[in-house]
């Protein structure tokens, strides 16, 4: 038995949100795959919960006539990476969530709780913020619109207010057009895992494939909160694709980090993973979008 | 009525009597609660009871296909010695239909993803996946006579 106080049932979203505006204190179950587990642990003991997985407007994937990706909140992990549209315009992001856990995980465990948890582990979220997503936030007062880059606050925090529930994470079209990624994820096992350090690359080429238009680079545990580099993507932006430049990349990500020592690793260790997974990401990324690193 | 606290594993071994559900570690890392929600494995651990209504679960007990007798899979992971102290058991075997459900033969390496959510303290696993990969390749074989 599960030691929660009050199950409120939502038979919809407009239910969902007027029952978190009644009682703001109660947490929205998704998947409950973080949830539960805390309550199992007696980390939230008591608790009032608003059952939100029966919600099948909060589940799927589509293709925008903007040309964006729109991804429902509730999706588990094994719908998106088995998702056509995902294959075709956004297969890193399958293979990141495909890291995650074990199959019984990824089919109960969704993108929207992943990144609602704040963790800088969340392989979704390292994608995510490299492919400049923007979230689609509701309240019983609207809708707002936040880019993703805002969103975390702080370690396991994030921007939604007491009434507020995620609806949508969007990929503009501009961000997956033409634009190929790699994500290696670190960690000590090759499943059930959480990693020690995540990293997440895309590139889009010049027409002629020889250099860079538009490099980014974000990573997981190297800092409180997922993080971009600015710096190597400033640096890398038009520039031909050379070994050296790879290197200046690998150099120019220290910049925008801060890892700490925790029982998975030390921070030196996390550096090193941080400049050697940024150049291996990089140059995977740089191949799948047809180009090569010229000598 | 149930519990609406209940997991679908309190529900399953304990008012269903359903003894192939094990409370493992009971927060989702083992597997040994594996059970198939319209043909998906999940951990029966973390999954609410009432969120169950309206799908199709199948446990080990719903392999057996006449009073008593079991499964290929079951009799395959006799066979191999893929059974030690069996409590890991039910949920392998569960996790396993999938794999040998599928036409498409799977390697050992992809036999071995589709497990890893199980946990196995005694066999080492090779024998687990023994019996999984021939399971799979005498399914494929019937089917294709």
């Amino acid at each position: 038995m599960y030691n929660f106080k009050t199950l409120y049932e939502a038979t919809s979203v407009a239910e969902a949100l007027k029952l978190k505006a009644d009682h703001p204190e109660a947490l929205f179950l998704a998947g409950g795959s973080d949830i539960l587990i805390k309550i199992r642990e007696g980390r939230l003991d008591g608790v009032d919960l608003i059952n939100i997985y029966m919600l099948d407007e909060l589940r799927g994937i589509c293709l925008e006539d903007d040309g964006s990706i729109l991804i429902r909140p509730l999706t588990s992990f094994t719908d998106v990476a088995m998702h056509p549209v995902i294959k075709e315009h956004l297969p890193v992001l399958g293979e990141a969530v495909n890291t995650i856990g074990g199959p019984q995980v990824r089919n109960i465990g969704t993108i929207g709780g992943n990144i609602c948890n704040g963790v800088p582990s969340a392989d979704s979220a390292i994608t995510l913020k490299a492919y400049d997503a923007t979230l689609e936030i509701v309240s019983t007062e609207g809708t707002r619109i936040l880019p993703y880059a805002d969103f975390n606050l702080g370690f396991g925090k994030v921007d939604l207010g007491p009434t507020e529930l995620l609806a949508g994470i969007r990929i503009p079209k501009a961000s997956w057009e033409n634009t190929f990624g790699h994500y290696i994820k670190y960690s000590m096992r090759k499943a059930m895992d959480i990693a020690t350090l995540g990293c997440s690359v895309n590139v889009k080429l010049s027409k002629d494939k020889q250099a860079i238009d538009r490099l980014r680079i974000a990573f997981g545990v190297a800092a409180p909160v997922p993080v971009r580099s600015p710096k190597a993507e400033e640096l890398a932006k038009g520039k031909n694709i050379t070994q050296a430049l790879i290197d200046q990349i690998g150099e120019a990500v220290l910049g925008d980090v801060n890892p700490r020592s925790s029982w998975r690793a030390g921070r030196e260790f996390r550096l090193q993973l941080i400049e050697e997974l940024a150049k291996r990401a990089t140059i995977e990324a740089i191949n799948k979008a047809g180009g090569t690193i010229n000598v | 009525m149930i519990d609406i606290r209940s997991s679908l594993s309190d529900m399953l071994r304990g008012e269903a009597g359903l003894d192939s559900i094990k409370h493992g570690c009971d927060v989702g890392e083992c597997g040994a609660c594996t059970v198939l929600i319209d043909g998906k494995p999940f951990n029966s651990c973390i999954y609410l009871a009432i969120w169950a209504e309206g799908k199709t679960i199948l446990t080990l007990e719903g392999l057996s296909t006449t009073k008593g007798a079991i499964s290929d899979i079951q009799q395959a992971f006799i066979d191999e010695g893929a059974v030690q102290c069996g409590i890991c058991t039910p949920g392998f075997i569960m996790a396993s239909i999938p794999i040998i459900e599928s036409d498409v033969p799977a390697t050992r390496d992809e036999i071995k993803r589709q497990i890893a959510g199980n946990l196995c303290r005694c066999t080492g696993y090779e024998h687990i996946v023994d019996a999984i990969e021939k399971t799979q390749k005498k399914r494929i074989a019937e089917r294709a006579r």
